[in-house]
């Protein structure tokens, strides 16, 4: 990594725990570039995660930072958000821990469209514990629990919080590694609830039970199956099969969460009702 | 043309075979452990293909000349 980016990490906790080749450390230095890119202030910077193998991103990065519990992060960095507006807030999470656990919170996020930027790791897979399946293992594909293949459909967790009201929706891959930095400083302006999904890889939990042999297979498997959105405008349903949409998937305007907790405390404040 | 140098903090790599597989170039090697080692640097085009996907913040590319 370059050197510059040093300064984002915690040097005396490198290096991190994750297993070799994991797609972590990867969206980690994508999030060190945006931070440098915003040329961010560390001191007014929140970084939250829940718990998973994801989640130890808050204890590399050297930002104001709270790891909390499995599936709560956002519900703390809602906490963190509200009693301070100024504060820039993060959110590191697992597939398992936004989706399954904490799905609930990710809905009420994106709901208020509180103006916190999530990174969602999707590595298919609960990696912490070991490979269990999660509500974004893909169908057919092999986990602890799902030794035959996971029989539940495909969930598409960017439709959801578009659904639930997110202003700002991304995917983006480990492979494209520099539009993830884009789509990280692209969340982080926008003044609303903003969600990124990083598509990554587990190599020991997820590849090696789904004949993927190493991690350099399953980020070449990613260059492969993800097309760009504006690309796929021009491509058919067939050329489409078995392939994943990246880039920015949705932009919307609405009333910011803690902009509008503001105005009714001064409201309020003034006497009103 | 421009020139590169290539460095490879050996403490931090845990042979994962991603910066080694990545590279257009072959620019780098594996010791015994399958630790990159770099094998010739002055085929390198400064792409940074390898240092923005190492996991562990192993490489850095930078321009010599
Ligand atoms: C309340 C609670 N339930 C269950 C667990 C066990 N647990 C720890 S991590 C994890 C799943 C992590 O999967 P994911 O969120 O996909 O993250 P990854 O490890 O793959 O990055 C589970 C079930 C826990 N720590 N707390
Ligand atoms: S188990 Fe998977 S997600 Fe967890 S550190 Fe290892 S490779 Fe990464
Ligand atoms: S910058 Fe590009 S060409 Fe040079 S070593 Fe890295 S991947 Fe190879
Ligand atoms: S990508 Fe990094 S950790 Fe993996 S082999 Fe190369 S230098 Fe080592």
């Amino acid at each position: 990594m370059n050197s510059a980016y040093e300064k984002y990490f915690r040097q005396d906790r490198l290096p991190h725990i994750w297993c070799p080749g994991c797609g972590n450390g990867i969206v980690l230095s994508a999030f060190a570039r945006a931070m440098e890119e915003l040329n961010i202030d560390q001191d007014k910077t929140v970084v939250v995660s829940g718990i998973g193998c994801s989640s130890r991103a808050t204890t590399y990065v050297d930002f104001n930072t709270l790891h909390t519990t499995h599936g709560r992060a956002l519900a703390f960095a809602t906490g963190v958000k509200l009693a301070n507006p100024e504060l820039n807030v993060f959110v590191f999470m697992g597939d398992g821990d936004s989706s399954a656990i904490g799905g609930n919170h990710l809905i009420h996020a994106s709901r208020r469209n509180i103006d916190i930027t999530a990174i969602i790791i999707d590595n298919n897979i609960y990696g912490m514990t070991g490979g269990q399946y999660s509500p974004l293992t893909p169908t057919g594909k092999k986990a602890t629990t799902a030794p035959y293949g996971m029989v539940e459909r495909n969930f598409d967790l960017c439709e959801l919080v578009k659904g639930a009201g997110a202003t700002f929706v991304a995917r983006g891959t480990v492979y494209h590694a520099k539009q993830l930095t884009d789509l990280i400083v692209a969340g982080a302006k926008n003044k609303g609830f903003s969600v990124i999904e990083a598509v990554s890889q587990c190599p020991i939990s997820y590849g090696r039970r789904n004949k993927m042999k190493n991690a350099l297979e399953m980020i070449n498997w990613q260059k492969e199956h993800a097309v760009n959105v504006k690309a796929a405008q021009k491509m058919n349903p067939e050329q489409l099969k078995d392939k994943f949409l990246i880039g920015e998937l949705y932009r919307a305007e609405a009333p910011e969460y803690t902009a509008e907790y503001d105005k009714l405390i001064e409201r309020v404040q003034k006497g009103g009702k | 043309m421009k020139k590169y140098q290539v460095k490879v903090n050996e403490k931090r790599c845990k042979a994962c075979g991603i910066c080694i597989g990545l590279c257009p170039k072959e620019v780098f090697g594996e010791d015994y452990l399958g630790k990159a080692v770099v094998k010739d640097d002055g085929k390198c085009t400064g792409c940074k293909i390898c240092e923005l996907h190492c996991p562990d913040y192993c490489v850095e590319v930078g321009e010599t000349a």
